[in-house]
Parts: C-alpha cells; structure tokens; sequence
C-alpha cells in the first residue's frame, strides 16, 4: 500500500513538473500553448546532445537550458503572441487564435527536430540509481522530478502570493482589461508568465529525458498531460497542477496495481472527465 | 423554393453528377484524392453543423470517426455492410445522446479538452475492450471495395449532410439556432429551448461523423485503435471548417477542399519538410485574418444575413 | 559487397528454369533496353518519416532502403538480364503514420509516378493496408517489417505478397523450447510473469504466448497488457517481482522495453528469465540501460561467426552511421538482395519477378542459398540473446548460425 503511494508520488511528481510551466501561460498570459510538449521534447533533445557529445552532466545542462527556455519562450511571445494579444477582441478571440497559432507552432518545431535528429528513438542513462524511500525503492532521476517539482512549486507560490511581483501576475491573471489602471504594465507581466512557462518546459524536459525514451513527434502526449493537470487543478493555479499531478500520478499507480495496467490511462480520462462535470473550474479554480 | 434556389439546386445537381462519374476516367490516384477530399468535406460540414452555430468547439470528432470504423470492422463478418452502416449510426447516434446530455453545459475551452480527453477514453477503452474481452488487437476488413465504391458511398453522404444543413438553416430551427449565436441567454428568454437544440444538432453531427468512419474503414483492410484514433482526423476537421467560415452552408467546403489539396501537394513535393511547411502555413493562416479567426466567425454571419 | 554480387550471377545461372529464361528472353529482347542503357528504374516507397511509427521505421527500414540504393547506384546500378546496369530513381513519400495517407500514397506511386517496383512501409497494419492495392496494380509486394501469422492465408488471398518476418507463434515457439529446457534442467520454476503492450504487435505475441506456455506445462502468474503510451512500470515490475515467477516476458515497443530496464535496475529485479520485445535488439541499447545488459533476451538475434552479416553490419554502419538491429534490418535487406538479383534473372516484369521470388534461391546476407517457402522467409533467427556484448541468435542447445542459450541471466551490475 505504502509502495503504491511512493510510486504514486514520484510519477506524479513529473506530471506536476511538466504542468506547472503550462498552467502559468495559459492563466496569467493567457495563452493556450500546444507546443508546450514540443519545447519539452526540445530540452529534451538538447539535454542528449549536451550528455552525449560534449559529457555535460543533465544538472549542469539545466544551467545552460532553463535560461534557454526563458529566452526562446521570450522571443516567441514577442514574435508571434504580441500581436495576436494586442489584436484580440475579447478573451475568447484570444483563446482560439492562440490555439491555433501555437498549433502552427508546433508542427514547426517537430518539423525542425525531425530534420535535426530523424524520427528515431532516443534514450540515454542518468542519475539511475536506487533510492530508498520509506521502504520502497524508487529511481534517482524520477525522484528528482518530484523533488524540483515541489521546489519549484514553492518558490513560485512564495513568489506569487508573498512579492510585489508576483501580485502584479495575479492582477493580470484575474484582471487583464482592468490592470493597466493601476498602472500595470500587463504586456510586460504576460512575458515574463510566458518566458516563466518555457523556462518551466526546459526543466521538465532536462528531467523527463533522464528516465523516459523520447522521439521527435512525442511532443503532443506531454502537451495532453500536462493540459489534463491544469484543468483539472484549475488554470494559474500552481497549487492545483501540484496536486492534480500528484493525483493523477497515484491514480495511475493504485488502477495499475489493484485493477489492471491496461486501465490506467481511461482511468486518468475518467477521472479528468467527471471532475470536469462536477467542478468546471478545477480543484482550486475559482467557482 | 425561389428560382435562385431551383437554380442552386440545378448546378450542384450537376456537379454531383460530374464528380460521380469522376472515377470512370480518372486513375486511381486521384480517385483516392477525391475520395479524402470528400471525407473531409462531409466531416468538416458535419462539424460545422454543431459547432459553428453553438460555438463550442468539439475534438471529439476522432471519437465518433474511429466508432464508426471499428463498427465495421467487428461487424462486417456477421452480417450485411448495408446492416452495418445502420449499426454504426445507430452506436454513434447513441454515444452522442449519452456525451450530448453529460458534457453540453460546459463551455468554452473546457468543452476542447472534455471532447479531446472523450476521444482518448474512447480509444482506451477499445483497446481495453479488445485486450481483455474479445482477445483480438487488429481485425480485418475484407469487403470487396475499391477506391472508387468508397468514394461514391461518400459523395451521397456528402451530399446528404450538406442538404441537412441547408435544410436546417431554413427550418425553425434555423432560426432558433441563429438566435443561439448571437447571445444563449437571449435566446433562452425568446423561448428557444437552447439544450434541446444543441442536443440535436449534436447527435446529427455525430452520426454523420460515425459514417464517414464507417464507409472509410474497407480501404484500410487493417483496423487498430491507433489506426482509426488518429487525433489528426479532428484537428484537420476543426481547421478546415475554422478556415472556410463554419457559419456558411458551403463554409467547410470551401475550407477542406484547398486544404486538403494543399496538405496533398505539400506531402508530394516536401515529404521531408511537411511538418515545417504545414506549421509555418498556419501561423500565416492566422496572422492573415487580422480580427481573429473567432472574429471571422461574426463577419461572414453578418455578411450572410445582409 | 561486389563479391557477392559476382556469386549472385553464378547462382542464377545455375538455377534458372525454363519459365524465367524465357522471361529474360522477352525483356532482354525488348527494344526500349538497347535503345537507353541508363535509363533509371524508378522505385518507390511511402515510409513513415514523421508521427508515432516514424521510430521504428527510422531503426529498421528507411536505413536499409537508404543503404541498398546507394550500394547498387554504386556498383553502376541495377543489374538487368541483358548484362547491362540501370541505376535506380527512388520517389519516397512521408505516410505521417496515417493509414490513409500511406495507402494514397502507393496509390500514387503506382499511378501517378507508374514507378517499377513499389518497397513497403513500416508495421503490420500499414503492410496490410497496401497489400490489396499492390495486388490490385500488379506489385510484388515484399512485406519486411510485418510479423503476423496469418501470412498463409495472405498469401493466398494474394499471391504475389511476399512475409519476411515470420508469426507470432514461430517467435514464442523457440522460446517456448527454451524453457522447457531449463525448466529440465531445474535452472527455472513453471512461473511466468507476462505484461504486454495493448496494440497489434503486443496482442498478437500474448495470445501465441498463452497456449504456448501453458501447453508446455507453465503457470502464467501475472499476465497484464499495458497502453502503449505508458511510461512508468515500477508497479507492474513490482508485482511481476512478488508472482515469485522465474521467467519475466514483456511483449514490449522500444520506449517500455528502455523503460522497463532502467526501471528493473533501480529495483534490482534480475530474474532468471528476462525476456523483452521490440527495442532489447538495438545497437544502442546497452548505452540506454547504463552498462551491462548480459543475459536479457529477445527477438531476433545474429549469428555473429556469419561473414556476410557481419560485413552487411560493418556496411550499414559506415553509409548510415550507426549499427542496424539485431532483428529486422537484416530480414529487409536480405529481401532488397532478392529482389535486385531477381531483376538480374528476369528482368522488370512485375508478374515475372513475383514468380523468381517465389520459386528462386538467392545469396543473400542471411545465407548462400535463401529461399522462400509459401512465399515467406522461414530462415529466421527467432531468440537472441545479449552475450558478451553482443546480440546472438540462440536456442536451447545450440546450433546451426545459433549459440546455446546462457541462463540464468547474471543480476544487473
């Protein structure tokens, strides 16, 4: 029982890392990104590249990566998101036109990985060391998932909820067309949320290639994970993707140990499905 | 019915008829174009059929396509395929009356990922079903079809959904639905039975969305979850009805034809580019229509009523 | 290589029927052949370069395509009865994993482009759903990477089909045998614990796998079959692990079997038996696992005292850069060679060249004298094991082109 619990926590732990990133761009900059999975694959790739021809350690790439992300998501918001944010009528125009743009985007960027790396399996061995957890054995590389995931997590809720800063986000978040009244510049807050999110997909992406076999059109089965967690947790919510992982991930582990492996994902769907009849708005959205 | 439309009427008559005979001097190879392109055409109508009138924007589409064809490939041993299409409406009809039911108070894009995540389950659970049940992963469609019998079956299919549409933009419900665009309270007030209306627009997209699956299943001989499943199938749909205008009768015409030619020709000529070129073709796609795509929506139903 | 070609000439010689060499007499009498000598044979293929099969399409076929068109234009091209060479024009088209597409596709090759000969695409399902239309246009369709054990009947339904790489039930037979060896020799319990991907390669292997097994007088104690996009198995591992079973069996792709070792290492699960699918036969994987991978067994398998594999190895590596599988890269290139020497005898005839495959023997990298039986290549290594470093073909004792199997499997370093 306790074993399925730890397994649960430490795969959950990896959906939560992989969502946090998401659910800071689509609630504070308000951008639904669905290539969010393939700037995941991207660090992904780049960790394997760093690891395999120049033997820099994934911690280390996570130095050279998470900036990398930040200013790659940066250049994007300001290439391709600011005009169709300044353009928008109404939060829904917005919604549909970011869909589809980073619809776009995403072929794009598997596009460019596919040309650079071909469509084949890569995998490499990090950090696959035994851990003893409470009595259960887990592998150093997804406890490391967990552990950054939660880190992270509170660094940006203490961010969020504690600074100056993070309460300018928040203003943006809940009130875009009535922030600039303050005197907030909610240009600059959405492109920090944004570069935040890519920054977030680096890291995740840094730690996900440690454990998972990735190819070059993965990209999408993180982008639906990581969707599922935020609106489960509610969109913005940093709290509700870390406990929406979490969730998800021992609901997983409990269907694949007392059910059956072969239900855990139309579990996770049924779960996604009725919490989404019964609280529209996430655990820790607002009603 | 006014001359213009006994006229309209007259011209699409005959292009129906030209497209039909199309395969008797075509070659194969563009019959098989024709035939995608009729597919999609009939899905993208058929989408736009709910989802352009109520706005909520289904990625079930994939759900109901691949119940559709895996209808016929568990059924098409037993018993007669005109018996087997019937089924497959009839299981498609009923899935949309049971998702329609639970899931159309949500709105907006919770609506995308509840159709998307529903598309997932599905497939799940067939594959589940198949696993642990039925013990068989693959099963074979042997029905002595070639291209152009599909294509045909399509083409009535198409021809029929868009007759649908045109019917239900002149009916009451027309009416009603475009009270239902404008503002739902509004037309709640007006005593338009708003849910009534968007269950049954639902369940005839759906069902036609099973069809298309259910026709298209013979051309692939092999049927497996992850073959019929493939979430493409609803993306392409949703873009092509989006690029045409889903609030028009031949709006997801327009769109899906030059689409569908376009993937075509970008596949032929850059096989090894396509996914760089589709994805770069977007992103213009959408910085082109300067309102939005949503505000595009409103512009071609403004400019249909005047 | 060149040798081999040389040997290939002096086979057919040798072998050539009545039936084909008045083939070759009507193609080589046609005037078009004299007329332009280096005029290309066009070839063509729909491959999966992008969406969920792209992976294994990328290990397995597009390289050894890749491969053999550039030998052959290299020796001067193709080889044509008449003793004169064309070089061949390929035409390759992109399928985006999309069942439609890749049948629109060949539908297009053989239409549109009216190419001479069309190579098949990755997977099963895709190998089925083009086998009508190849029939239908006339194709020999060389189906490489398909494992099913309805070949049989598919050859019948048509008959210029051609299965390279054998059933389900050929793979979990010679395991099969296996353990009942060992089971013998008291090295192993009557335990089996089994997991299994849910799609058409896992399902069919676990439902060959059952009878198989429990035929042999085994007790399958943890049977489970997972979705394939799953990514953690620590709980399936874990109770694998407490079933008490000997024998560990995973009907897995590549991402699970990477996953599934990794995952074994960090639990210390290292039993006797440890038996996994697609992606245990990879060059790289070793490097995935993170050191020794001794003693875990899978499909396929070389023969590593067989010169010309290991020339075909050396030759792959040098073209495409990295090392083939051990399982189906050379299956297909095997049937690349048959088909370039098929042409040699008879020439481009579709109908002509169905009926050589068929009726031929050929040197190929799998033997000197390759043949098909029914239509299907029965020469198949169908256990491997990694064994100092290497991928071998084994069987219970050993054998022809087999070494004998080493269990138990050494526990994880």
């Amino acid at each position: 029982m306790l074993e399925h619990v730890v397994n649960g926590l430490v795969l959950g732990g990896t959906y939560a890392l992989v969502a946090m990133g998401l659910t800071i761009q689509y609630g504070i900059a308000r951008i639904m990104n669905l290539s969010f999975g393939d700037t995941i694959i991207a660090a992904c790739f780049a960790t394997y590249v760093l690891f395999s021809a120049f033997s820099i350690s994934p911690l280390l790439a996570l130095l050279i990566l998470v900036p990398a992300g930040y200013g790659f998501s940066l250049v994007i918001y300001k290439v391709i998101m600011k005009p169709l944010v300044a353009r928008a009528p109404d939060e829904g125009a917005l919604e549909v036109d970011s869909i589809l743009v980073t619809f776009g985007l995403l072929f794009v960027l598997q596009g460019v990985l596919l040309t650079l790396f071909g469509g084949g399996y890569n995998s490499y061995s990090f950090l696959n060391t035994p851990v003893n957890l409470l009595g259960t054995v887990v592998a150093g590389n997804r406890l490391l998932a967990l552990v950054l995931s939660l880190l992270i997590g509170a660094v940006l809720v203490l961010t969020l909820y504690r600074t100056r800063w993070g309460m300018v986000l928040r203003a943006v978040a809940l009130a875009p067309q009535s922030a600039p009244l303050f005197g907030i510049d909610t240009d600059r807050a959405a492109r920090t949320a944004f570069a935040i999110g890519g920054a977030m997909a680096a890291t995740g992406g840094v730690v996900v290639s440690m454990f998972q076999t990735f190819t070059a059109t993965a990209g999408v089965v993180f982008t639906m994970k990581a969707l599922i967690v935020v609106i489960l947790g509610g969109k913005g919510s940093v709290p509700g993707a870390i406990v929406a992982g979490l969730l998800l991930g021992l609901v997983e582990t409990f269907v694949a140990a007392y059910i059956d492996p072969g239900l855990t994902l139309a579990a996770v769907y049924t779960v996604f499905l009725l919490l989404l009849l019964v609280r529209p708005n996430g655990i820790f959205g607002k009603a | 019915m006014t001359m213009k439309t006994s006229f309209a009427f007259a011209l699409a008559g005959l292009a129906l008829v030209v497209l039909a005979l199309a395969p008797l001097v075509l070659p194969d190879y563009w019959t098989g174009v024709l035939l995608g392109m009729t597919g999609y055409v009939t899905l993208a109508t058929a989408w736009a059929l709910f989802s352009g009138p109520t706005r909520y924007v289904s990625l079930a589409t994939v759900a109901f396509f691949g119940v559709g064809a895996y209808t016929v490939a568990v059924l098409n041993e037993v018993m007669p395929y005109p018996l087997v299409l019937l089924c497959a409406a009839g299981i498609g009809m009923t899935m949309a009356l049971l998702v329609g039911l639970s899931t159309l108070r949500l709105a907006g894009v919770y609506f995308v990922i509840f159709t998307f995540g529903l598309a997932e389950l599905v497939r799940q659970t067939v594959s589940w079903w198949e696993v642990n049940v039925t013990y068989t992963m693959g099963r074979y469609v042997f029905l002595p079809f070639e291209g152009r019998h599909i294509y045909w079956q399509l083409l009535v299919l198409a021809a029929v959904t868009l007759l649908i549409s045109w019917a239900i933009g002149r009916s009451r419900i027309g009416l009603a639905l475009k009270a239902l665009g404008d503002d739902e309270t509004v037309a709640a007030h007006a005593g338009v039975d708003v849910t009534r209306i968007k269950l049954l627009l639902f369940v005839i997209s759906a069902t036609i969305i099973t069809l298309v699956g259910a026709i298209q299943a013979p051309r692939w001989t092999y049927i497996e979850p992850s073959i019929v499943f493939n979430p493409t199938v609803s993306f392409m749909t949703l873009i092509m009805a989006l690029l045409g205008g889903a609030m028009r009768l031949w709006g997801p015409l327009v769109g899906a034809v030059p689409l569908f030619l376009l993937f075509e020709w970008l596949s032929v000529s850059f096989p090894d580019h396509f996914s760089i070129i589709l994805g770069l073709l977007f992103i213009l796609i959408v910085f082109v229509m300067p309102n939005g795509v949503l505000a595009k929506f409103d512009d071609l139903r403004k400019g249909n009523r005047a | 290589m060149t040798y081999s070609f040389a040997e290939a000439v002096g086979t057919a010689r040798r072998l050539m029927t009545c039936a084909t060499a008045a083939a070759v007499l009507a193609t080589a009498g046609a005037p078009q052949l004299w007329a332009q000598d280096a005029a290309p044979v066009t070839i063509g293929y729909a491959i999966s370069k992008s969406g969920p099969n792209a992976g294994g399409a990328d290990m397995t076929v597009t390289p050894n395509y890749e491969l053999w068109v550039e030998e052959v234009n290299a020796a001067g091209g193709l080889r044509m009865p008449d003793g004169s060479q064309r070089p061949i024009e390929v035409i390759a088209y992109d399928d985006r994993s999309s069942a439609e597409e890749v049948v629109r596709a060949v539908e297009r090759l053989a239409t549109q482009d009216e190419v001479d000969f069309i190579l098949p695409p990755w997977g099963t399902g895709f190998n089925l759903a083009v086998a009508p239309l190849m029939a239908k246009f006339g194709y020999p369709h060389l189906a490489g990477a398909a494992v099913t054990d309805k070949a049989s009947d598919f050859v019948k339904r048509w008959d210029s089909s051609f299965w390279f790489m054998g059933g389900s039930v050929d793979y979990v037979a010679a395991f099969t045998e296996i353990l009942v060896a060992e089971r013998e020799a008291d090295r192993i319990n009557d335990k089996i614990a089994m997991i299994s991907v849910g799609d058409g390669f896992g399902i069919d292997l676990v439902k060959a796998a059952r009878p198989s097994f429990e035929a042999a007088g085994f007790d399958i104690s943890y049977d489970k079959t997972f979705p394939p996009e799953t990514s953690d198995f620590s709980t399936m591992l874990s109770e694998a692990s407490n079933s008490e079973a000997d024998t560990f069996v995973a009907f897995s792709y590549p991402p699970h079997t990477f996953a599934l070792t990794k995952q074994a290492k960090v639990a210390s699960y290292s039993p006797p038996v440890f038996y996994l699918g697609v992606g245990a036969g990879f060059p790289v994987y070793p490097g995935i696992a993170g050191g020794s991978v001794e003693g875990v067994m899978s499909l396929g398998g070389i023969d590593p005292d067989n010169a010309l594999n290991a020339a075909y190895r050396a030759k792959h590596e040098e073209v495409v850069g990295r090392a083939p599988d051990y399982w189906g890269s050379v299956l297909i290139y095997a049937s690349l060679q048959m088909l370039a020497q098929t042409i040699e005898r008879v020439g481009l005839d579709k109908e002509a060249v169905a009926q050589e495959l068929s009726t031929g023997t050929f040197s190929t990298v799998l033997g000197e004298e390759t043949r098909l039986e029914n239509n299907q290549l029965r020469a198949i290594n169908w256990v491997g094991q990694w064994q100092n470093g290497q991928f071998v073909a084994v069987s219970a004792e050993g054998g022809p082109g087999t070494k004998p199997v080493s269990l138990p499997k050494p526990a994880w370093e």
